[in-house]
């Protein structure tokens, strides 16, 4: 539990609890890309390099990207606010409080002695590309192959609108 | 004696590291590495505006700045005083925080992209093992502090450039980071020190950049238009040019943060010049095996210049590309080319060392090259027009 | 060839921008204070009132005619006729304007009080830096102000003076010869007042 450990934890639990907390659409996808940028920094902190950077690449870079897109061309004027808890927080939070519960718990009956520690492991990116292409190629191909499906069904799509609109 | 000199910042930062106690050196050695990149490049923006309006008015038949100190060399001073002094306008019905911290998120995100950039032999403020991620990492930022800027002005203009500017920004993300990834190739690393530690051994007096082969003169080539794309400059510059939309996304700035803008913009421009040369054009090497005199950092500002040089070239001659022209551009024809430059840069690797894989690389890289062009050309027939009432 | 138009416009604006040091047709600006660029002859601001010979009030041309101040669209002239007569540059007394302003703020340089004015008293000036502070007193020309010499008039519209005079000239060498031809008949006719010739007679 050291201070830097401490400082990501709260800003990424900050970010994600304003994101659902706040108002403002806009302010929420914004808490949103903070928390995924705590993320990254936690990973970075463990010493994942690759897995930090493409988080950041992907979620920040795409993903928030894509909200807010949605955001600018759904939305064009006024305020956007929406109530603060939904209509079914009571539901929502029973369900997120038993997740919690069983991790915690899962968690702290598994704890390893401190000896038993092995030292961390320096993963390159050599040996995650190595690992892609060898033992995960099938998962990769795969992979890839449902990202080809669904980037000519978003294809497919916009043509027949644009057909439709036309 | 040369090597001194090649070493003299980092010789001087360990003298001054001496005064510090044990414990505080890491932080030390951060906080000076830090400090110098944040003296050194804005000076290097300084000049450089003011080099490029100069530049600009003498491709125009005109002078630039010339009334403000000898030759206008004082014009940065001035505009900085300007841009300090004038009133900061926030729009009534804007959103005030993102409206804030849009500019300082694109000056961050452009000055994080410095820690990787190696700018002599052992000068390099982070020697990350994944150091090109982390730069496209934090390029992807600035896209997050463009739509900030365009949506919490509340402005349709501003609005409508911000979406512009992203969509241009994502577009020319994708042919820029697949051109990196030839030279990832090559290089074997992620990591810039040793990219460049790799193109600086010669053969006889001639360099082994990557620049100097096939792919990677068509990578280098595919780079710098992407990096033009990112940085909205001309002629990629429709999400700010002042006769379209007038200024964009940055419409309701004024003053420092819209100095700020500026700033980041010029900045990133920098940046992305840096990952060419670290890349593609020997980093800190010299150009010959008789300069390696001459101090590594001089070569990279050096080529730095060259390429801002160009830059600027290229903004005072072509005209503004139109939002489907430059969209057509990014995925018909730069996408395309990148990943036909990976199959390239693999066919060179396979192949034995010769006049033959030179032959084959090139006709390899000019086919496509051509043909896509070919495809790229809108041939409209033009109607032949009648008149109502001229005729 | 592919590329081809990139390269030429990029070989033009490196020729532009190297001819910039060497050549002057590359590098067409004319630093303003310091240097000036010569007037053409046709060009005009705002009136004046033209005076010929050494004094501004004796030799003023104007004779308070009052057309120009009628004709001026925007009615930026105000005249005052004087009450009595000045011997005007040939010798015959004439009235001149008491007061003779132009509002310069109003005036809009279309030339119709030149057009109009009999007596080639009003002539349109080229200068053209009159920046002053004073928006309303600074910006009312009086006659003083206004008059400026023939050979000034000749400086700045060499060919329009040239014709002025000329026209002038003859104008006085008609008056002159008329006033001679007067002058000899008056004489001739108090020499010999019976020498009228008899038409009917000599058939």
């Amino acid at each position: 539990m050291t201070v830097v450990f401490l400082i990501l934890a709260v800003l990424t639990t900050a970010g994600m609890a304003a994101a659902m907390g706040l108002r403002n659409l806009v302010h929420c996808v914004l808490a949103l890309t903070v928390g995924f940028t705590g993320l990254a920094a936690l990973y970075l902190e463990l010493g994942a390099q690759f897995v930090g950077f493409t988080q950041i690449i992907v979620y920040v870079g795409a993903v928030a990207i894509l909200a807010v897109f949605v955001i600018m061309m759904t939305q064009s004027a006024g305020a956007l606010t929406r109530p603060s808890l939904s209509s079914f927080w009571v539901g929502g939070s029973l369900v997120a409080g038993s997740v919690f519960a069983v991790l915690a718990w899962a968690i702290f009956s598994r704890v390893i002695p401190r000896q038993m520690l092995l030292p961390e492991p320096e993963v390159t990116v050599h040996q995650i590309g190595d690992a892609l292409m060898h033992r995960f190629v099938l998962p990769l191909e795969i992979i890839g192959l449902l990202l080809t499906v669904a980037l000519i069904g978003a294809v497919v799509l916009a043509i027949r609108e644009r057909q439709g609109m036309q | 004696m040369p090597e001194t000199i090649d070493q003299i910042f980092v010789i001087l930062k360990h003298w001054v590291l001496g005064y510090v106690p044990a414990e505080a050196q890491p932080v030390f050695s951060a906080l000076l590495s830090v400090v110098s990149v944040l003296v050194v490049f804005p000076l290097l923006f300084a000049i450089t505006t003011l080099l490029e309006r100069k530049a600009l008015g003498r491709i125009q038949n005109r002078y630039g700045p010339n009334r403000t100190g000898p030759y206008g060399f004082l014009q940065p001073v001035a505009d900085a005083v300007k841009s300090l002094t004038k009133e900061d306008i926030v729009p009534h019905t804007a959103d005030g925080v993102v409206h804030f911290l849009a500019p300082l998120l694109l000056v961050s995100a452009a000055l994080l992209a410095y820690a990787v950039l190696p700018v002599g032999r052992n000068m390099i403020v982070a020697n990350l093992n994944a150091g090109v991620l982390f730069f496209f990492a934090v390029g992807s930022l600035v896209e997050l502090a463009v739509f900030m800027a365009g949506w919490s002005s509340r402005n349709k203009y501003s609005l409508l450039g911000a979406m512009r500017a992203i969509a241009q920004m994502i577009s020319y993300e994708v042919p820029l980071v697949l051109a990196s990834i030839v030279v990832i190739m090559a290089a074997g690393s992620l990591s810039t020190v040793a990219i460049v530690k790799m193109q600086a051994a010669y053969t006889g007096i001639w360099p082994h950049w990557f620049v100097f082969t096939p792919w990677g003169f068509a990578g280098f080539v595919l780079f710098m238009i992407a990096a033009t794309a990112e940085s909205n400059r001309s002629p990629f510059d429709l999400p700010e040019g002042e006769s379209e939309i007038i200024a964009g996304y940055y419409i309701e700035y004024s003053g420092f943060k819209f100095a700020l803008f500026f700033l980041g913009e010029y900045l990133g421009m920098f940046a992305t010049s840096g990952m060419a040369i670290t890349l593609f054009l020997g980093g800190w090497a010299a150009p010959f095996s008789f300069l390696t005199w001459v101090p590594s950092y001089f070569w990279f500002f050096f080529k730095l210049f060259v390429l801002i040089a160009g830059f600027i070239w290229v903004r005072g001659t072509l005209p503004r590309l139109r939002m489907d022209q430059l969209m057509n551009f990014a995925w018909r024809f730069m996408l395309p080319m990148a990943l036909l430059n990976i199959f390239i840069a693999g066919v060179w690797h396979f192949m034995p060392a010769g006049p033959s894989r030179w032959l084959v690389c090139v006709v390899l890289v000019a086919a496509p090259c051509i043909l896509l062009s070919r495809g790229l050309k809108q041939e409209k027939k033009l109607q032949v027009r009648t008149y109502r009432f001229a005729e | 060839m592919f590329g081809e138009g990139l390269l030429k416009g990029m070989a033009e604006t490196a020729r532009n921008f190297l001819g910039s040091y060497v050549s002057k047709d590359r590098l067409t600006t004319v630093q303003f204070p310091e240097e000036r660029v010569a007037p053409i002859e046709a060009s005009r601001n705002f009136p004046f009132l033209v005076y010929d010979g050494e004094d501004w009030q004796q030799g003023m041309r104007c004779v308070s005619c009052l057309i120009c101040e009628k004709e001026c669209p925007p009615k930026c002239i105000f005249i005052e006729k004087s009450t009595d007569k000045k011997p005007d540059v040939s010798g015959k007394p004439q009235f001149y304007p008491a007061v003779f302003n132009i509002d310069v703020s109003v005036c809009m340089s279309c030339q119709i009080c030149v057009e109009v004015c009999p007596f080639e008293a009003i002539k349109m000036d080229v200068a053209f830096e009159l920046s002053t502070d004073d928006r309303f007193d600074g910006l009312l020309w009086n006659k003083e102000r206004l008059a400026k010499s023939n050979e000034y008039y000749g400086r700045i519209h060499p060919t329009e003076a040239a014709v002025v005079d000329a026209h002038l000239a003859e104008g006085r060498a008609k008056l002159e010869a008329k006033s001679k031809l007067t002058t000899e008949a008056k004489t001739a006719g108090a020499a010999a007042p019976s020498a009228q010739p008899v038409s009917g007679v000599a058939e």
